[in-house]
């Protein structure tokens, strides 16, 4: 047993598992401080919570277009995070024009169904485009080929929402209904964080059951373990993706709608760090799986929330929420590390690998 | 094969985060561009005795005075606005400066480092500039004034107001640097002392963005806070960016501040006085903010979270009486607007004090040919004395504090702009 560890374990193995059980003992030590010190009441902790999910939430459904895409392509589409922001910075101009005639808060239900509907359209237009125009031709070009142009068609998209909008931030009216505070026991939530988190979950649950039970679903399973004997059996592989970028492009809309309702300030650039985050997300998890998307999501958003005020803080380390992103991309690629197929990995054929 | 290209991709992405995160930090050296261009003698006689060089203006070319301001992305109306107060002196001049068309044209600073050194190196290379209005922001000026110090130019910015840029000695002190702003010492102690004395607050937190203005300014406020005796109960930074605050307004909340001094600029600034509100703890703690969110933007981008935030800025009461007299018509006839930020009578006065100097140092040919020397340029900017500006009467120091200052305390209020002034 032991020489047979000796014979597989390298020097680089044991340097790389040093430094990952210092930082855990780093994290759990600056964890405990934390918590001795009681800087922090129980409802504080319980709100990051809540903020980590409803961050947690829209990552995981911005990643669900990356992990399909990429589950039936073998490709990164780094474009998706303008996807993102393409609807939400034009629903954004409909949301001001009912603000003006005063029937945004009127009919706030019938205004939120309108703005969604537009930024669905618009996202998955985008992304059908994307497909169609960029991806198509290279379906069978060398795997470099089509991520390169996923990152031009990313800047093309950028920057021509910025000629079309303008590059100033525009702004989301208030709606009112979703305004203010539930009391949940002795903890105060912002209705609107736990309605983000509700629907982001069962967006989620929906777009799982599309693909695990619907029969176009089950297509794209079957296209996604290989490609030609799907071909095989009949199924029309080209519509197969098509549909795929449909419904991740219509996934990354509606998460564009709760992003806005959130943070309500949109501009042509806001998908660069969503979207990063979000393909961060699909990697934790295992890029190519539905679940890990949404596990990865979660995690991401819950490290960002709660670590620093959680161990950073109790390691006396300065201004500590700075550094909210510094830890999630170093937990990345610790994960990656110890676990290169991600948490879930991904179900391997042997094809894939 | 596929799992490594993601790890690869994955860990290059990473890296060029940490890259791009250094970058602000990594400045050129200074005199990497060309040195200046000293004008050989012309035929009518005129030798160029100036240390650093004369810019030379044939009869027929304008006189080139170049910007440097953010004129895009989320802070573009306080670039565009002091871009607009420069015009109105240049055309209350007729456009022309010893009968010479004034040429007024620039680069954009972005607001951060990367602009101030790309605006830099772009402007630095054309010799036939003789003085610039800018930078809109200290980051971006920090970066550029090394190189702009050795094309020889002279820089009035009338919106930059860190400490250090105008501090002797200092390394980010550029001979031929000037600005009509105020400092943020003068600022930072004006708005500790509004706090601790008119509203009587004891405990502060601050937030900065990590940009040397927002940083120095709480450096300043906090220090002043503290010798009046109050206590800073924490200190936070966020990212100019960055949307979610939660993390950051609830470590602040767990030390239980009586307000919260955040001196950083308008996107950050917008999700902050928004999730202040929304954070248990934090939902009755008075926000206070600097010049840098003093615009249209915070009153549409907060909605009614604006009300009660008080912000700092220049008292415009205390402007001469040409500013509601004939500036500001100039203002709304030629760009159809109220003032949209707060340093256009600023920029008015930069352009001003530039023209009288080019006009009083300036040699002229019988042919009209203008030969102005740019160290005399300088001098005669930096002994300003008593200039009777639109925003009070500027006298420089020797290393190019030119301003007034006289700091007033706006308070916003739901859908109102300008905000309302309630100190002193």
């Amino acid at each position: 047993m032991l020489k047979r560890w000796r014979q597989t374990v390298t020097w680089m193995d044991i340097v790389v598992w040093a430094i990952g059980v210092a930082i855990g003992v780093a994290i759990i030590y600056g964890t405990i401080v934390t918590l001795r010190e009681g800087r922090y009441t129980t409802g504080q902790w319980i709100n990051l919570t809540i903020d980590g999910l409803k961050l947690g939430g829209i990552y995981a459904l911005i990643a669900l277009g990356y992990t399909l895409v990429y589950g039936i392509l073998r490709m990164i589409n780094f474009a998706h995070s303008e996807v993102f922001m393409s609807g939400p910075f034009t629903a954004v101009f409909l949301a001001k024009y009912l603000n003006n005639i005063g029937f945004y808060n009127a009919h706030p239900i019938i205004s939120l169904i309108l703005i969604t509907l537009l930024s669905t359209v618009v996202s998955t237009t985008v992304a059908l485009l994307l497909e169609r125009i960029a991806y198509r031709k290279l379906r069978y070009a060398p795997r470099l080929v089509p991520l390169i142009t996923a990152i031009g068609a990313s800047f093309f998209l950028q920057y021509t929402f910025r000629g079309l909008y303008g590059n100033d931030p525009e702004t989301y009216p208030n709606m009112n209904f979703l305004k203010g505070m539930w009391n949940i026991g002795s903890i105060t939530v912002p209705k609107i964080d736990l309605i983000v988190i509700l629907s982001a979950f069962l967006l989620m649950l929906l777009l799982y059951g599309i693909v695990q039970v619907s029969k176009t679903g089950k297509a794209m399973r079957s296209v996604s373990e290989d490609k030609e004997v799907a071909a095989l059996m009949g199924i029309n592989v080209d519509r197969i993706i098509v549909y795929t970028f449909a419904l991740g492009g219509a996934s990354a809309g509606i998460a564009g709608i709760l992003y806005s309702l959130i943070f309500q300030q949109v501009h042509f650039y806001m998908g660069f760090v969503p979207g990063l985050k979000a393909f961060t997300a699909a990697v934790l998890g295992g890029i190519g799986n539905v679940v890990g998307a949404w596990l990865g999501g979660t995690l991401l958003g819950l490290i960002e929330s709660l670590g620093p005020n959680l161990f950073l803080s109790g390691l006396g380390i300065p201004a500590a929420n700075q550094l909210k992103d510094g830890i999630a991309f170093a937990i990345l690629v610790f994960i990656l590390i110890f676990r290169p197929s991600g948490i879930l990995g991904e179900r391997v054929s042997r094809t894939k690998a | 094969m596929s799992k490594r290209l993601l790890i690869l991709v994955s860990l290059i992405i990473v890296a060029s985060m940490i890259l791009s995160a250094c970058a602000t930090t990594a400045t050129t050296e200074p005199g990497a561009t060309e040195a200046p261009v000293v004008t050989e003698a012309p035929a009518g006689g005129f030798t160029c005795t100036d240390t650093i060089g004369c810019v030379t203006v044939a009869p027929d070319e304008p006189v080139h005075i170049a910007y440097a301001m953010v004129i895009s992305g989320s802070d573009a109306t306080l670039g565009i606005d002091s871009r607009n107060g420069a015009e109105i002196a240049v055309s209350d001049k007729g456009g022309k400066v010893l009968n010479h068309d004034i040429k007024f044209d620039g680069e954009d600073d972005l607001c951060s480092a990367e602009g101030g050194q790309a605006a830099g190196t772009k402007l630095a290379a054309d010799p036939t500039i003789v003085a610039i209005i800018g930078t809109s922001c200290s980051s971006a000026v920090r970066v550029a004034m090394p190189l702009w110090s050795a094309a020889g130019f002279s820089v009035v910015s009338p919106s930059n107001t860190a400490v250090d840029l105008t501090l002797l000695g200092n390394e980010n002190q550029h001979p031929g640097y000037l600005r009509t702003a105020h400092s943020d010492s003068v600022q930072g102690r004006a708005a500790a002392a509004f706090a601790y004395e008119k509203m009587g607050f004891r405990t502060a937190a601050t937030i900065h963005d990590g940009s040397i203005y927002a940083e120095q300014l709480q450096q300043v406020f906090a220090d002043e806070f503290m010798r009046l005796g109050g206590t800073v109960t924490a200190r936070e930074s966020v990212d100019p960016t960055q949307t979610d605050m939660s993390g950051v307004l609830t470590s602040i909340a767990a030390s239980a501040p009586d307000m919260i001094y955040h001196p950083i600029f308008i996107q950050a600034g917008v999700q902050i006085v928004r999730q202040a509100r929304e954070t248990p703890g934090l939902e009755n703690v008075t926000l206070m903010g600097a010049d840098g969110m003093f615009s249209p933007d915070i009153v549409e981008g907060a909605g009614d979270a604006v009300e009660g935030v008080f912000v700092s800025s220049p008292d415009f009461t205390k402007f001469g009486p040409d500013y509601e007299a004939k500036f500001k018509p100039a203002y709304l006839a030629k760009f159809g607007s109220e003032p949209l930020s707060i340093f256009h009578g600023h920029a008015y006065d930069a352009m001003n004090m530039v023209l009288a100097c080019i006009e009083k140092v300036t040699v002229k040919d019988e042919d009209g040919t203008l030969h102005i020397p740019r160290q005399a340029l300088r001098d005669c900017m930096y002994a300003t004395k008593d200039y009777k500006g639109l925003t009070g009467n500027l006298t420089c120091t020797p290393t190019g504090d030119c301003a007034d200052p006289k700091i007033a305390v706006y308070e916003y209020h739901t859908g109102e702009y300008p905000p309302e002034k309630v100190w002193p």
